[in-house]
């Protein structure tokens, strides 16, 4: 090879490396250090809802009736919110000043059971119980690979799940992957109200996952339909056609309260 | 004969020429060969009569800003012949009327459903290439990232691509049917609005709001101030930033080129933040709602979002560098997906796909809607990217400039927020003491209005992947009898099938990456 050449390629590759090696300098480790250290989110973001259950009774049935999911229920046996219903659209909370509802930066909102997603007097935190799983958490607790699909999803909770394997979540140091086939899957994430037009291909995916396996149900729509509930195009939520695990309320849920919720379920560290 | 109009004009349905179809044909079709494009063409049914409505817009290349809407309405004919075989854009607006309203149109190639659950049917017929050589493949509906069901039918000459189909309609939730049917709520309809399509969350909930805005003339009562204009313009050009840089990383990711693909993904995060701030959503969720902003920013926000910006902006250009000098992406990315300008005009194509193509033409600068009219004045507004060669390589690249813009002009916008007096004074709105009481009259005040009767009001702005426009029709009680959404998805998914011809079936997904189209927003 005459010199000229070689002194070009040499010339490209040095730029090349270079440029690697530069921006790499300069994005540096920009993983979070979440959960070993906690992350607090600034202030307008709406998490876990708070209830004033002292608040008056006017204050309360006027955002019962103004609650466009119908998430609300307040009369004088119970007040109670359901999380699995609510898109967190932060209504309440404008008609009562706070003083009902105040949606607090908390991002902690998963929980086992679909009862447990109803706020109320005997049960304001949502949580999950860490007793009620040992047999998933010894069979999933460091290593689960989890199928995606979207069944009539916007695409809110499906870009939210994604950016979980972003270098600054970096889903996969729990061991936990997303994985393109059912049949390498212990699991399934469902995001959306289930468009009838989506059932079948859910249900064949849900059957191609081998047994054992797990349903998490992500965002409001998937555990309840979300805005679409009244709908007749869609069936609604997950649990109506298969057994689910794991909900995920939010609209969609913020990453962190997803890895959260996975963390809190399966993993063992 | 059409009638012409501005965007958000509040029309009165008498006021539409009502044509004989058969001048109504002609004069589309003329209308058509004059270059103009179509907004929106559908079927609606007012006092038991199945009438046909159509918007068309004609751009002015030459920066006089001469450019028009267009509308006409005709009772609906039992059966026509497709202008579909006349000009190619019609195709999908064709088969949605067919489909919703079972109008024969004859000599339309592909007469099939759209949405509804015939599609899933076996009845369904798939576009077929015989010979010896000649193999399907078929993806779908689930595919094996995280994205939204659609299925994808090659007709495949070994590795090359004769055909792509590509049948939607796995995400149809009905929307258009909710919004009639529901009784009109705003604060219900806006939650929907922003499910419409979860990534182009600010650039519909805005529409919607911009549309409602201009019915009950609010524009007028100098309720919408500079202030709310800006922050929604600010809101949806971070909406714009964040997806064009998550597929800038994805296109990356999809040649195997990691580092841009990592440090692209983590900046994407990094805009969607910024969004939260702003609205207390990654997505914006809950921000804009018709006549008011909930979230006011304030001298401390303006001046984090400026420091973000200016820091994102020097890793942008990092590593956008890195990315478009890397020798295998020149190579993945150039002459790969190629659509020239005539197809791109014939098929109808909108926002980056059709910019790359050269065709000239996006909303924020040729219809100026909202905020970017005051831009406009001050010189401050976007210029049209474009490129030629209509490539993954061009597509990438206008994503990359507009970008820039988008930057400049959040910058520019945020300059002018700061530079009013009283505004170290705005804290939040919820801080108000007031606020409730005051919010519930305000709320009332809307409800309690009615709807114009018998009217019809387009809205339209420049989502990130292009025109996204929002068309209202009500009737003489008030009442919504159609809604309908068009998502820029709807004139581009024919441009990837269009893209894939002759090119080898291993290109798909980063033809598919360089459009990023909407499942959702199509399927409604």
């Amino acid at each position: 090879m005459p010199i000229e050449m070689l002194e070009r390629f040499d010339r490209i590759v040095n730029q090349r490396v270079n440029k690697l090696l530069l921006n790499r300098l300069e994005q540096g480790y920009r993983t979070t250090k979440y959960p070993n250290v906690d992350v607090n989110l600034s202030k307008p973001y709406r998490g876990r809802p708070e209830i004033n259950f002292e608040a008056d009774m006017i204050t309360m049935k006027l955002c019962e009736e103004n609650c466009p999911q119908s998430a609300i229920i307040a009369n004088s046996e119970k007040k109670a919110l359901n999380l699995g219903r609510c898109v967190f659209c932060g209504e309440c909370e404008r008609l009562s000043d706070g003083k009902f509802i105040h949606f607090t930066t908390d991002f902690s909102l998963a929980t086992a059971t679909q009862e447990d997603l109803v706020l109320c007097e005997e049960n304001v935190i949502p949580k999950i119980e860490r007793e009620i799983n040992g047999k998933i958490r010894k069979l999933f607790g460091k290593s689960l690979q989890l199928r995606q699909v979207s069944a009539g999803g916007c695409n809110a909770c499906e870009a939210d799940i994604n950016v979980l394997n972003t270098p600054f979540f970096d889903l996969s140091r729990f061991g936990i992957q997303i994985v393109a086939s059912p049949r390498h899957a212990d699991g399934m994430l469902i995001t959306g109200p289930i468009s009838k037009n989506m059932k079948l291909a859910l249900l064949k995916t849900y059957e191609a996952i081998p047994d054992p396996k797990i349903i998490i149900a992500i965002g409001s729509c998937a555990i309840s339909g979300g805005v679409f509930y009244e709908s007749s195009e869609v069936v609604g939520g997950v649990d109506r056609i298969l057994p689910v695990d794991l909900f995920i309320p939010g609209c969609p849920p913020h990453p962190l309260t997803t890895l959260k919720a996975l963390i809190d379920y399966f993993s063992k560290y | 004969m059409f009638l012409k109009f501005r965007v958000n004009q509040f029309l009165k349905l008498s006021e539409i020429p009502l044509i004989h179809f058969y001048d109504f044909y002609n004069m589309v079709l003329s209308m058509i060969d004059d270059g103009a494009q179509i907004v929106h063409y559908l079927g609606f049914v007012e006092n038991n009569c199945k009438k046909l409505m159509i918007v068309l817009r004609t751009i002015d290349n030459n920066d006089n800003n001469d450019n028009n809407l267009f509308i006409a309405i005709t009772f609906a004919p039992t059966e026509y012949l497709a202008f579909t075989s006349q000009a190619k854009k019609f195709h999908l607006f064709e088969r949605e009327i067919h489909e919703e309203f079972s109008i024969n149109i004859q000599g339309h190639p592909q007469l099939k459903a759209v949405r509804s659950a015939t599609t899933l049917s076996e009845e369904y017929q798939f576009y077929n290439i015989t010979g010896d050589s000649v193999h399907q493949v078929a993806v779908g509906p689930v595919h094996a990232g995280i994205i939204g069901p659609g299925h994808f039918r090659f007709n495949c000459m070994g590795e090359r691509v004769a055909h792509l189909e590509i049948k939607l309609g796995y995400q149809h939730r009905g929307v258009e049917k909710l919004i009639c049917k529901s009784c009109f709520d705003i604060t219900k309809l806006s939650n929907l609005m922003e499910c419409v399509a979860g990534d182009s969350a600010v650039t519909n909930i805005l529409t919607f709001s911009e549309l409602i805005e201009s019915a009950f003339e609010l524009e007028k009562e100098g309720i919408i101030t500079s202030d709310i204009k800006i922050i929604r313009t600010i809101a949806l050009e971070l909406e714009r930033l964040s997806n064009h840089i998550g597929d800038l990383g994805a296109l990356s990711g999809d040649v195997a080129f990691l580092p841009p693909d990592a440090y692209f993904g983590r900046m994407r995060g990094e805009f969607l933040n910024l969004l939260l701030l702003l609205s207390g959503n990654r997505f914006g969720k809950g921000l804009i709602r018709p006549a008011i902003n909930f979230y006011k920013i304030n001298l401390l926000d303006i001046n984090y979002i400026e420091k973000k910006l200016n820091e994102l902006l020097t890793e942008i250009k990092h590593v956008s560098e890195l990315l478009f000098s890397t020798q295998e992406i020149i190579d993945r990315f150039e002459g790969i997906g190629v659509i020239d300008n005539k197809t791109a005009l014939d098929l109808g194509l909108v926002g980056v796909a059709a910019r790359a193509s050269g065709v000239k033409y996006d909303v924020r600068k040729n219809f100026l809607p909202g905020y970017y009219s005051v831009l406009e004045k001050e010189n401050k507004n976007i210029t049209i990217q474009q490129r030629l060669s209509g490539d993954v390589w061009s597509r990438a690249r206008i994503r990359y400039k507009e970008i820039l813009d988008s930057i400049s002009i959040i910058k520019n916008m945020l300059e002018n927020l700061k530079s009013k007096t009283d505004y170290k004074t705005v804290e939040q709105s919820q801080d108000d003491s007031n606020f409730s009481s005051n919010y519930l009259l305000f709320k009332n005040k809307l409800q309690s209005k009615l709807l114009p009767s018998s009217a019809v009001i387009v809205a339209i702005n420049e989502g990130w992947r292009g025109e996204l426009t929002h068309l209202m029709i009500t009737d003489e009680k008030s009442k919504i009898i159609r809604y309908k959404i068009k998502d820029p998805s709807f004139h581009n998914w024919s441009g990837l099938a269009y893209a894939m011809r002759d090119q080898e079936i291993s290109d798909f997904p980063l033809c598919n990456k360089s459009f990023n189209l909407s499942y959702c927003g199509f399927d409604l």
